[in-house]
């Protein structure tokens, strides 16, 4: 690839990883306006990015109740997203999951489990059929989760499943260093969790998670070593969750010195500064490439807030297949 | 029609369904050991034995159903299904809803429980009510053979999540099936069992016996009973039991469940508040204790709705109603 090629992926990153960001300040506003919480991944855009660029459409994920990162990275409309947290019709489940279990079937964003390590109890059936012809040809699944879900008994049997079985599936763990109100040194006696997995027996590999091209590429690798055996692989992304477990959230309880020691290597930083630094983008060009995700994202509040209320008689629809015998 | 046991009328009716879908897969712990007629019939990828690990099986059968198959987990004994509680109660009895119904899960989630084996409560617990609480899930627990294989293949063509309850003491009990591939006992729907004008006897799997027993007592004297087997415990047959409590206006359900917020108690308030004016006697409720089951045979049976108390129930019901008309007559 070139390198002009390879600038223009470099800043589509940093793009992605802006509309991200925008689109989590302006729920935290919206919340503060009255609009429900939702739980952001501020702080941890890098993961989604590096991980959904190294994905293709064939490809399926399964994600968690800090999804938006992951569902934007794989090109949902913020539209529809605020319309869902909203509750509205227009959002991508109707208004039924709000911000917490929002899945996207048509992006392959699949079985969005809120309670932490549901994710990782439904990838291997995933990631099964897949293996047994039920997917696009080629295609792997990608389940993302935290250093929270890792300490959950499901993260052990959902790894040792998949090596037994040889599943191909991508283990992505972002660990954020929280876990909900409570630090990750009070719940593990080390600070890795691909330790943990590589307990299992199969290739794992830790990467800052900060570092968008570190992740991308680190996830590239793991794909394509995926697709070529069919057999899982594990990702560790070494991140930090910049804002609270779930807005409106005064982070009292954070480190003001660890919190302040991320905060300096903000992935959106990291990947700018390097831009900025090869030449590759000018403060202006940095300053537009903003202000069209803040657009965007005004663009899709417009929308969501436009979208009309799910109509009440429609309350118990989807609980049984329509054709379906119901109680 | 074919006598068999209820073990292989569940047998015969996995055979059966995976011969028909290639879709239908089989997991669980020991189901590639113990049918290896259907390994060899359809493969070690489609009949697989798992970890002993509930939790992830039951998962894995989620996604797998919502990603294109249709699988059938047999999570043995159903104290165990308190491991698969996320996966069934809140990823496929919550995430057709939750997504707006962008997916199905047509799966069966398989256990067997009751008392017969003295295994003790571990391994003994009717719980299928918890399972009939969880939106987005049904539920079926059958009595004979012929309804075990018709309602699992009802199950298994179902696009909603099935718990598929058997009880233990019947596994081996032998009945008629229907020989055709095609026998498919709908789900949410009762059978009457016997038909009578005096009085309602509901029960489900082992206590329809213990109603049918009690109904040939109770004709011995003169009293008509109609027995119903739930069969499905969700979607409920509404229909069939209130058509037949205007007909006696006296109900009696006999479950081996306990009582608290059983399907008992369910029906009384059906009962209540559908059939209220229709009624002649209070609803008498025989159930389980509200204590785990115990392992000594005799503890286990003294659980356990007897016939005798069923009659008792029957004839007391009755005689209040004569003792009412006797005073009704000297006023």
């Amino acid at each position: 690839m070139s390198v002009e090629g390879s600038a223009a992926e470099a800043i589509r990153r940093l793009e992605a990883m802006l509309l991200v960001r925008a689109y989590e300040e302006k729920l935290a506003e919206l919340q503060r306006a009255g609009a429900p919480g939702t739980c952001a991944s501020v702080g941890q855009e890098a993961c989604a990015v590096g991980v959904a660029g190294a994905l293709e459409a064939r490809d399926r994920i399964l994600t968690n109740h800090r999804s938006a990162g992951h569902l934007i990275a794989r090109g949902a409309d913020p539209g529809r997203l605020v319309a869902e947290v909203l509750g509205r019709v227009d959002g991508y489940c109707g208004g039924r999951s709000g911000s917490l279990h929002i899945s996207a079937k048509a992006l392959g964003v699949v079985l969005t489990s809120t309670i932490v390590g549901g994710e990782l109890s439904m990838a291997p059936g995933v990631a099964l059929a897949q293996k047994m012809g039920h997917g696009e040809p080629g295609g792997i699944v990608a389940v993302f989760f935290g250093d929270g879900a890792a300490c959950e008994g499901i993260f052990h049997e959902s790894l040792n499943l998949a090596v037994q079985w040889q599943l191909p599936l991508l283990f992505v763990c972002e660990n954020n260093d929280w876990q909900a109100f409570v630090h990750r040194r009070e719940t593990m006696p080390g600070n890795a969790i691909a330790a943990w997995a590589a307990g299992h027996g199969l290739p794992v590999a830790t990467v800052d998670g900060n570092d968008v091209e570190a992740v991308h590429e680190a996830a590239r690798d793991a794909v394509a070593a995926i697709r070529a055996d069919g057999r899982p692989r594990f990702l560790e992304l070494a991140t930090y969750r910049l804002r609270g477990h779930f807005e409106p959230d005064d982070q009292a309880y954070v480190d003001a010195d660890e919190l302040a020691r991320w905060q300096a290597r903000d992935p959106l930083q990291i990947q700018a500064g390097r831009l900025l630094a090869q030449g590759a983008l000018d403060a202006g060009e940095l300053a537009q490439l903003r202000e069209r995700a803040a657009a965007r994202i005004v663009a899709a509040v417009t929308f969501a807030q436009a979208s009309a209320w799910p109509d009440p008689r429609t309350l118990t629809r989807h609980v049984y297949a329509e054709q379906g015998a119901r109680p | 029609m074919t006598r068999m046991t209820i073990e292989q009328a569940i047998h015969q009716a996995l055979a059966e369904e995976m011969l028909r879908d290639e879709r239908v897969i089989l997991m669980g712990e020991g189901v590639a050991t113990k049918r290896r007629d259907l390994v060899q019939d359809f493969g070690a990828a489609r009949v697989r034995n798992t970890p002993l690990a509930e939790a992830v099986i039951a998962g894995t059968a989620v996604g797998a159903a919502a990603s294109g198959l249709r699988p059938v987990v047999d999570l043995l004994f159903a104290p165990f299904l308190a491991y698969a509680m996320d996966a069934l109660v809140n990823s496929a009895g919550k995430l057709r809803y939750l997504s707006g119904g962008q997916f199905d899960f047509p799966l069966v989630a398989m256990s067997m429980t009751g008392s017969g084996w003295c295994v003790g409560a571990q391994h003994n617990h009717n719980l299928e009510a918890m399972f009939a609480h969880a939106p987005g899930l049904k539920v079926v627990m059958p009595s004979t053979a012929a309804d075990c294989k018709g309602l699992l293949k009802a199950a298994i063509r179902d696009d909603d999540p099935v718990l598929f309850f058997s009880d233990l003491a019947l596994l081996h009990q032998e009945g008629d099936v229907p020989d055709t591939a095609d026998h498919l006992v709908p789900l949410g729907q009762a059978a009457v069992r016997r038909m009578g004008n005096d009085v309602t006897l509901v029960g489900y799997a082992k206590t329809v016996e213990v109603c049918l027993q009690a109904a040939a007592q109770l004709q011995a004297q003169g009293i008509a009973a109609e027995v119903i087997d739930l069969r499905t415990l969700k979607p409920l047959d509404e229909a069939t039991l209130l058509n037949s409590l205007r007909k006696t206006g006296r109900l009696v359900v006999v479950t081996e469940a306990s009582g608290l917020c059983g399907l008992a108690a369910e029906l009384a308030a059906l009962a209540a508040t559908r059939a209220f004016d229709a009624l002649r006697a209070p609803v008498v409720r025989l159930t389980g204790p509200d204590a785990p089951a115990a392992s000594s045979w005799v503890l286990e049976q003294a659980a356990l709705p007897s016939v005798e108390a069923v009659v008792q129930a029957v004839r007391g019901m009755l005689a209040e109603a004569a003792a009412g008309r006797e005073a009704l007559a000297a006023s």
